[in-house]
């Protein structure tokens, strides 16, 4: 099992470097969503539970674009049938995607973040870096876990450009909501202040039940 | 059943007495038993789902379908509902700050999904196994959201669980129960309905097809994301 996920995530990994598909895409998306809020805010700086909203909606948006493109090497060249003629574990495929979204999404935000302190915060991203990465990390692997159950469900319907992000968003709500206000301490303006702990226990047990609730039925999109 | 569903009516215009909020609290009968069951047909057509890929058997996808079908039906009546009750009471259509109505809001939403789901897949098998781990996923998505919203905001919507329990003089607390076990019947008897509808119109198409001696179902069956028997 192990050495399965390891060779799917080099897989992955190989191939995102090689093609450099998803990665830049979703930099240069949160770059731009960036200058967006810029002007559609029609401010110069964010602080507080405004920049911890604007942070992690970004995110989110460049994470559905990864998320869109997750399995459509497989769907397109035929390696779901590779894959299911191998004899390994069907699970296997779950983690290596998943904690290949995961990586990407921490690549994209060692971008993103200091694009947003440089464009739009407020106070100094360094105030609180250490407790903002780890809430992030923690949004990372909700988004990973969940984007990967919804781009497996929606790979073979016509429509996945649009089931994807339909799906993903009311699923993502109560991440979105643990990330943002976990965050907002930490960017507000003044010195950051301590770090929710309720709202990293939602953030941490949510992910956890999905991952339980992927791993359970993630057999089942496999099938063909 | 339909006479019971009557006597919900009945028992709605005539027995409990108008509490502080006076006329308009009455919506209370209406709107909270009918988002329980919403909410219980959601989790319930999880269920179904999850006995469709232990069996594989048509029904299960039809129960589930079915299930979720009307449970959405009622939720756009819940949302209408509360809204209402909520302008007459807290003097406003929507209020954000309000766990249970922006969680509401959220499954709504989420299972709005489920027909371009269906929709955008042609094969028969793969609809319904799509559509089961979408229904196993979004059900167990209910009670999680409600809690994780529920967790996040100070709450001054009120909480039927302890309301029921404790809040309630008893002709309310009877007539609440009445109006509950009217709503869940009201939800069975829809469900018998469209499932005997649906069964009624597959035994029409087999028919027809076997009379016309040909197989292009395609043109028959139109656009319809159900399932298919």
């Amino acid at each position: 099992m192990r050495a399965t996920v390891a060779t799917l995530l080099r897989k992955e990994l190989t191939l995102e470097w090689r093609t450099r598909e998803s990665v830049p895409a979703m930099v240069l998306f949160s770059v731009a969503t960036y200058v967006v809020f810029h002007f559609g805010l029609d401010r110069d700086r964010v602080a507080g539970d405004l920049a911890s909203g604007v942070l992690v909606v970004t995110l989110l948006f460049s994470a559905i674009l990864g998320v869109n493109r997750l399995f459509v090497a497989e769907h397109e060249q035929g390696g779901f049938d590779g894959f299911l003629l191998a004899p390994v574990d069907r699970t296997a495929m779950l983690v290596a995607k998943a904690v290949a979204l995961f990586c990407f999404l921490c690549i994209v935000e060692a971008f993103a973040l200091p694009a947003f302190a440089l464009l739009l915060l407020g106070p100094p991203l360094t105030q609180a870096l250490g407790p903002l990465v780890l809430v992030l990390l923690l949004a990372n692997a909700g988004i990973a876990i969940i984007g990967t159950l919804v781009a497996g469900l929606a790979i073979q319907t016509r429509a996945r450009d649009l089931i994807v992000p339909l799906l993903a968003l009311p699923l993502l709500v109560p991440v979105v909501l643990a990330a943002a206000r976990s965050a907002t301490p930490l960017l507000q303006d003044g010195g950051a202040g301590a770090l929710p702990g309720n709202w990293m226990a939602i953030l941490a047990i949510y992910d956890l039940l999905f991952a339980l609730i992927a791993y359970a039925v993630f057999d089942f999109l496999l099938e063909d | 059943m339909l006479v019971l569903t009557g006597a919900f009516a009945m028992v709605f215009f005539y027995a409990p007495l108008d509490a502080d909020q006076g006329f308009v609290q009455k919506i209370f009968y209406v709107h909270v038993p009918m988002a329980i069951v919403a909410l219980i047909g959601f989790v319930g057509g999880g269920i179904c789902a999850v006995m469709y890929l232990r069996t594989r058997e048509t029904k299960w996808d039809m129960r589930s379908y079915v299930s979720i079908h009307l449970s959405v039906v009622l939720a756009v009546g819940v949302l209408i509902t509360g809204s209402i009750w909520a302008r007459a009471s807290w003097g406003q259509w929507w209020v954000w700050d309000e766990p249970m109505l922006v969680s509401f809001l959220i499954v709504f939403l989420l299972y709005a999904t489920y027909w371009p789901l269906r929709f955008s897949l042609e094969d028969r098998e793969k609809q319904a196994r799509y559509a089961s781990v979408f229904a196993i996923v979004a059900g167990a998505f209910v009670p999680l959201n409600f809690a994780a919203v529920r967790m996040a905001e100070a709450y001054i919507h009120p909480a039927t669980g302890a309301t029921v329990a404790g809040g309630l003089p008893p002709k309310m607390g009877l007539t609440f129960a009445v109006a509950m076990l009217g709503m869940g019947l009201l939800f069975l008897t829809l469900v018998k309905y469209e499932m005997a509808s649906k069964h009624a119109t597959f035994r029409l198409r087999a028919l027809r097809r076997k009379l016309a001696g040909d197989d292009d179902d395609l043109m028959l069956t139109g656009r319809s994301a159900a399932p298919q028997l």
